[in-house]
């Protein structure tokens, strides 16, 4: 029986949580054309059996091969292609992660087959001509797209985020299949070959505040209130890509859909007129404040509180008011 | 050192992003167009690594004729040679727009001699397939990273970063070979007066691209969800800020 093929992503044996909203997304898709659901762990063990069984996977394929021990997305996708060709998925799945498109988009090029990045929804289609009806994002989420798929293999990722991993009410564990890719060491030219760590500390990506600056704020020594705001909440700073551009911020500071996406408690947005491929980078924070001179400004429709003033003025207030009540 | 960029000329929308009476397109009534940031960081890339090594640059677009006006911009920074691979317009799918670029680099390579390197961008600003530069390099039989935030040459090989949850990721790509970069490699350079008015008269190839269209068709474009919010006014100018701290304290982000 055809089966619904998802993609683990993982970095040398540890699972990303990536993989989980791959599972959920495929458990549905499986659901949906009746078919069973397989799991795939590129270079994996069979200790990721477990949690594939706990979403829904009958089977793990565990692709076992010198050259998958570490990434690389020529051997990764070059032994996904071997796999897709020997199992005849009903479709493979992935999440849309640098990996996930990354690998998916290597495998469909050697298969010639289409594969469609960024899927939020997708169902067999009653079109004549199509196979499949999908919806995507484009603009990194600022506009959503509906495509018709004429593959009888589709090769899809999901948006990252956009799916809540669920594991199954009564999980089993997946069986274990090993295969063997047949691959040569010019499918692993692309192996990472060294790993630089970054040290450790609160980033964009797990900060709980982000004081977060635009053009408005002028120049590069005019973010040393922000800083000095960020500092006192225990939060780290962001800045729009004008202020990238500028040279004031470098841009691992950057918020938007060229930079970071952000999904802090609070994000304040001083100086930011808040343009559409910005906000598609902090629209994800809980709560959004926006501080501007500008009443009508796009950021400020769109945040849940706003200060209508002069940043320069407002945020230091905002530093001495809390360190006042500190004490 | 012969380096290739394809860039691809996107609309660049401001607050919003308004979509066309027929649902195909994005209204570009009142828009400028750009190339996407990771492409001209992909542009400056080139330039930056030809100025070390030598070399020349090419940039390739395929898209409406007005598309010009982007090689133009590359050719004004400093690029020497532009194709165009004019279209009716009409957004081609990623598995055509790769089969047709990757005949016109392979056209050009037979007359002018390989590219040591070529860029892309990691994806398209609008329609974000994050294949065309993959299915390029897989129809050349070339080496192909994505996500480059790093590139340096040395010896016949690239070494490119790309960062990961926890650092960087080093790559060590024999050339040729295939980068697609992400915007932060660099701080792309404007034009200068000299480089604007050259690259008006300056030569624009021409390429009539033919290849067949692959399995994914867009039908329509549609408006994304958006939470509305109503949103409270906290106040005015610096005496705002106990309101903002009385927030802060609420949400429970001074403790
Ligand atoms: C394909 C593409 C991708 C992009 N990706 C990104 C991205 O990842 N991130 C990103 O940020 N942008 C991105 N952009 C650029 C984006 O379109 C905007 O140009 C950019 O976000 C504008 O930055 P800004 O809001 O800081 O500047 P502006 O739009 O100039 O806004 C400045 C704001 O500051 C306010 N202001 C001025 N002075 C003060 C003051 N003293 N006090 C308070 N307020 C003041 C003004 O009222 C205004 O609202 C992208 C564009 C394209 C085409
Ligand atoms: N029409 C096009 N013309 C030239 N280059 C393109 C075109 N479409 C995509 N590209 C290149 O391929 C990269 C990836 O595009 P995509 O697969 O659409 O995300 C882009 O960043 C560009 O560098």
């Amino acid at each position: 029986m055809s089966t619904v093929l998802v993609v683990l992503e993982h970095d040398r044996g540890s699972l990303a949580d990536a993989s989980l909203e791959a599972l959920t997304a495929g458990r549905g898709l499986a659901g949906q054309l009746g078919v069973g659901m397989a799991a795939v762990a590129l270079g994996g063990s069979a200790a990721m059996a477990g949690v594939a069984g706990s979403y829904g996977a009958a089977t793990i394929h565990v692709v076992d091969h010198e050259f998958l021990a570490d990434y690389g997305p020529e051997a990764w996708g070059e032994s996904l292609a071997q796999l897709v060709q020997f199992l005849q998925p009903a479709a493979v799945i992935a999440t849309g992660t640098d990996r996930g498109n990354e690998v998916m988009a290597q495998a469909a090029a050697r298969l010639d087959l289409p594969m469609v990045a960024n899927v939020l929804e997708a169902r067999p289609s009653s079109m004549a001509g199509s196979l499949w009806a999908l919806t995507r994002v484009r603009w990194g989420g600022s506009l959503l797209e509906s495509t018709s798929l004429t593959s009888a293999t589709p090769m899809l990722t999901f948006s990252h985020h956009a799916v809540i991993a669920e594991p199954i009410a009564a999980p089993g564990l997946a069986g274990v299949e090993t295969f063997v890719p047949s691959l040569d060491a010019a499918h692993a030219r692309t192996n990472v070959r060294d790993r630089v760590e970054r040290p450790a500390g609160v980033t964009l990506a797990t900060a709980r505040i982000i004081v977060s600056g635009g053009r408005g704020v002028g120049s590069a020594e005019n973010f040393a209130p922000l800083t000095e705001l960020a500092t006192t909440v225990g939060g780290v700073v962001g800045c729009s890509r004008a202020v990238t551009n500028n040279g004031w911020r470098p841009h691992s500071d950057q918020v938007g859909q060229t930079g970071t996406r952000v999904a802090p408690d609070l994000y304040i947005a001083c100086g930011i007129s808040g343009a559409i491929q910005h906000w598609v980078g902090a629209m994800a924070s809980k709560k959004v404040l926006a501080i501007n001179t500008d009443p009508e400004a796009n950021m400020v429709t769109k945040a849940d509180y706003a200060v209508i003033g002069d940043l320069h003025k407002v945020v230091p207030a905002v530093t001495a008011e809390i360190l006042r009540r500190r004490g | 050192m012969r380096t290739a960029v394809c860039v691809k000329r996107v609309p660049a929308p401001g607050a919003r992003i308004n979509i066309s009476a027929d649902g195909q397109s994005i209204d570009t009534t009142h828009l400028a167009f750009t190339t996407s940031p990771h492409e001209e960081c992909a542009v400056e890339e080139a330039l930056r690594l030809t100025e070390k090594h030598g070399g020349d640059v090419t940039v390739f677009t395929l898209g409406a004729g007005a598309a010009d006006e982007q090689l133009r911009y590359g050719l004004s920074l400093g690029a020497q040679h532009a194709v165009l691979l004019p279209t009716d317009g009409t957004d081609w799918d990623p598995q055509r727009t790769a089969a047709a670029l990757a005949d016109a680099i392979r056209e050009r390579e037979a007359r002018d001699g390989q590219f040591d390197l070529i860029l892309f961008g990691n994806e398209s600003a609008d329609s974000g397939g994050f294949q065309v530069g993959i299915r390029v390099a897989n129809a050349l039989g070339r080496a192909c990273v994505n996500g480059i935030k790093g590139i340096d040459i040395a010896d016949g090989i690239a070494t490119a970063r790309r960062e990961s949850d926890v650092g960087l990721e080093v790559y060590e790509l024999a050339m040729p070979a295939v980068l697609g970069v992400k915007e932060g490699i660099n701080l792309p350079r404007y034009p200068t007066l000299k480089g604007r008015l050259s690259s008006k008269k300056a030569d624009v190839d021409v390429v009539t691209p033919a290849g067949v269209a692959g399995g994914q068709i867009a039908l329509r474009l549609l408006p994304a969800a958006e939470q509305v919010s109503e949103t409270v006014i906290l106040g005015h100018g610096p005496d705002a800020a106990p309101a903002i701290v009385d927030l802060l304290e609420e949400l429970g982000l001074l403790s």
